[in-house]
């Protein structure tokens, strides 16, 4: 199997998702000719042309709002938000519309759009572009919202997103897009939105994560495995709406759990996680649940020793398994 | 004096990595602040890398077109008048602290009693002792998994038990204690006892051991009730003395009371169900089959052998296959099998001439009948005294499965079939 990089995976389920349906078109701030500022459009527009590779003014209200209506015309747009940082003029339209067309229509209009968004820090990029936006949305019925950690999981989940008949937000980690590589099958697949992946099998502490700490939850085990703790690591893939049973069993196999996220602590995706672990599984716990997230405040900062302390580190992580696995 | 190193830049925010395409400098080069040294290739951007520092090239680390990560060492600078201002690296905040902690922890058994949900689901559902566990968690507590890698050590033993049990067939008490006899008995009698002179100290057998153990669980988990009635069995001991004679010469074996009782016995047990049942934790089971469980005597043992299908058998039938099951357990023969499957126990104490007893139930069935002596006792009749045979029946019951009522109804039914034996209603085939 090739080995492709997460951006790469993007841009192969693009081209694969736009040359098997002509509904589905990308528009974005400079996703045409300029092939998108992280390169995740690179080639689109010379084979595709400007009328499906369609740049956009630097207005996030309108790609989402224009989005929505050719979606409900039949279109599959695939509108990328530059960062996710600049999602919130568009929150009107993805929470109020988007989201809500099916329900207030009583089934006769959808909106099948997909929203791209990089998301993430540690990548040297301030306040403006190092954000996770994914609990502002994880609480909307009526969108999904998936954020892969492999480029696997990418394409065989941006194409189910672009597939699938409801508004999805595809949340990309910018810090992933180039660091992470990994062996993606030539023939075509698709995996299902909503279903969590065991990406580790452990006996003495689960790790439930998703995006890029996925990647920091598997170093860690890997180091942990040598001075004998078993590490289970839960990928969760899809945060809205959550897989209750894969979280259920995964914190059921050790009863002892770390809910790893980049987001701030405090009504993060994980803060519902451990919501549904008391709900489920109390008399398998054998410990308390336990989160490990970004300190609550305002914003990443833009200098490095600030940004590295704020981030969530992997010492941090191998450190609260380890202390989990010594409870 | 110092040596200053060079680090690969981050040249843009998805860019983890970088490729350097062509050293400006060689070793030995002296630069200047801002000069540049390098120029790098990422799949985003080509750009010079800038010196830091001012001073001499000292060692080049990667040659050209190689990829490391942002922030890997790429050259040393010599600097002059400096002070060596090196990278801090991040501390790892783990390793160093915690063995000398972890030391401290081996003694602490402050946690050793704070229980977790699983840990203490997991003690009940397999009845565990907690304090036989020893924890490996922080403070000594006892984690999921100390609990865990227990049962699977215990579970090893009792398959262990259970082999040596089925080669000496008679090793068991009943069903109940052939699966459970790795149960810890022992464990209850912690105390110490001290012998004093010329006290004989009786060592343990198998059996012995499964009988205390299932006593005492009978006892533990049952709450026990008690009645008894008495029962006038006048007709039955005429009307058996009237073909004991006969029945030995042609069936060459004795015909006792006991098959006349249980015939009785097991006719009533057919009419109420909810004696001849177990308690199940959550809901009680009437069993359809009527296996009569017989409590029978060894010299130092008690067995309780199961009659199967008792309610399919003749008073003949039960005669024959109470002889063969006290055969059996005279000359040790009795199989695992022989002591399965029981409903409902039925305890022949008069036979060494008690006249009350009180039963302790056969696990984990919901009942036991013993009979006593038949005597001979002067009895109000038509208010006149008479010389009647008279025997007591005592019943111990399972008061989570049965009541009072159904026990007194059950009872008034045996008793109304014993009284009303007579050769008419009662054949021996």
């Amino acid at each position: 199997m090739p080995v492709i990089s997460y951006i790469e995976a993007i841009t192969q389920a693009l081209d694969e998702e736009m040359s098997r349906d002509d509904t589905v078109f990308v528009m974005g701030e400079d996703v045409g000719k300029r092939g998108g500022v992280f390169q995740a459009t690179k080639g689109l527009f010379e084979k595709y042309g400007e009328n499906r590779i369609i740049d956009t003014p630097l207005a996030e209200s309108a790609i989402a709002g224009v989005g929505i209506g050719a979606a409900m015309y039949g279109m599959r747009p695939v509108a990328e938000m530059q960062f996710s940082d600049f999602m919130l003029p568009a929150a009107n339209q993805i929470i109020s519309e988007a989201a809500k067309t099916r329900y207030r229509s009583n089934n006769d209009w959808s909106v099948p759009m997909t929203i791209r968004a990089p998301f993430g820090g540690g990548v040297h990029g301030g306040l403006y572009h190092s954000q996770s936006m994914e609990a502002i949305f994880a609480n909307v019925p009526g969108l999904k919202i998936v954020i892969p950690s492999t480029p696997y999981d990418v394409k065989g989940l941006l194409k189910a997103s672009i597939r699938d008949n409801d508004p999805v937000i595809f949340f990309e980690h910018k810090r992933a897009y180039r660091l992470i590589k990994g062996e993606v099958p030539e023939n075509e697949y698709v995996i299902p939105i909503g279903k969590a992946d065991v990406k580790r099998e452990g006996t003495d502490v689960t790790v439930i994560t998703y995006g890029l700490m996925v990647h920091e939850a598997l170093q860690a085990a890997e180091k942990l495995a040598s001075e004998g703790i078993s590490t289970h690591i839960l990928d969760l893939r899809t945060v809205y709406p959550l897989d209750k049973e894969a979280i259920s069993e995964a914190a059921k196999k050790t009863g002892k759990v770390l809910l790893l996220t980049e987001d701030t602590k405090e009504g993060s995706v994980i803060s519902e996680v451990a919501a549904i672990i008391a709900e489920n599984c109390l008399f398998d716990l054998d410990a308390p649940i336990r989160r490990l997230a970004a300190p609550d405040a305002p914003a990443m900062p833009y200098a490095g020793p600030l940004e590295h302390a704020f981030m969530v580190k992997p010492e941090q992580v191998e450190h609260e398994i380890r202390d989990l696995a010594e409870f | 004096m110092s040596v200053e190193q060079m680090a690969m830049p981050q040249l843009g925010e998805s860019v983890t990595e970088g490729t350097i395409s062509q050293w400006l400098v060689s070793v030995g080069d002296t630069v200047n602040k801002y000069d540049p040294i390098a120029e790098v290739t990422t799949d985003k951007v080509n750009a010079e890398i800038p010196s830091s520092f001012s001073g001499k090239i000292t060692e080049l680390f990667v040659g050209e077109g190689d990829t490391l990560p942002v922030g890997e060492p790429i050259c040393s600078i010599e600097v002059e008048g400096a002070e060596t201002t090196v990278d801090k690296l991040v501390k790892n905040t783990s390793s160093a602290g915690t063995v000398s902690e972890n030391m401290q922890q081996n003694q602490d058994t402050s946690m050793k009693k704070r229980y977790s949900p699983a840990v203490l689901r997991l003690a009940q559902e397999n009845e565990l002792d907690l304090n036989q566990i020893k924890g490996t968690g922080r403070g000594g507590r006892i984690s999921r998994k100390d609990v865990e890698n227990f049962l699977q050590s215990s579970s090893v033993n009792s398959v262990a038990d259970a082999s040596v049990a089925q080669q000496s067939s008679v090793g068991c008490f009943s069903e109940a204690v052939a699966k459970e006899a790795v149960e810890p008995a022992v464990a209850h009698a912690s105390r110490t006892y001290e012998n004093e002179a010329g006290d004989h100290v009786v060592a343990l057998t198998g059996v012995r051991r499964a009988i205390a153990s299932n006593m005492l669980r009978s006892k533990h988990e049952i709450p026990h009730a008690w009645t008894m009635i008495e029962v006038d069995v006048t007709n039955l001991v005429n009307y058996r003395n009237q073909i004991k004679g006969a029945f030995l010469k042609k069936e060459g074996h004795k015909l006792t009371y006991l098959p006349f009782f249980m015939k009785a016995i097991v006719a009533a047990l057919k009419e109420f169900p909810r004696i001849n049942s177990t308690w199940a934790g959550d809901k009680i089971i009437e069993k359809k089959a009527v296996n009569i469980s017989l409590a029978v005597a060894a010299d130092e043992a008690l067995y309780v052998p199961v009659i199967k299908n008792a309610d399919e058998k003749s008073i003949k039938g039960l005669a024959f296959a109470v002889d063969e099951l006290a055969v059996n357990v005279r000359e040790n023969r009795l199989s695992p099998e022989d002591m399965q499957g029981g409903t409902f126990t039925v305890n022949n104490t008069g036979s060494f001439g008690s006249i009350q007893s009180q039963p302790i139930i056969n696990y984990p069935q919901a009942a036991i009948l013993s009979i006593e002596s038949i005597v001979k006792r002067p009895v109000v009749v038509n208010n006149m005294i008479a010389i009647r045979d008279m025997v007591n029946l005592c019943i111990s019951i399972d008061h989570r499965v049965l009541d009072g009522l159904i026990t007194g109804r059950f009872l008034a039914r045996v008793k109304e079939l014993l009284e009303n034996i007579n050769p008419e209603n009662t054949p021996i085939y």
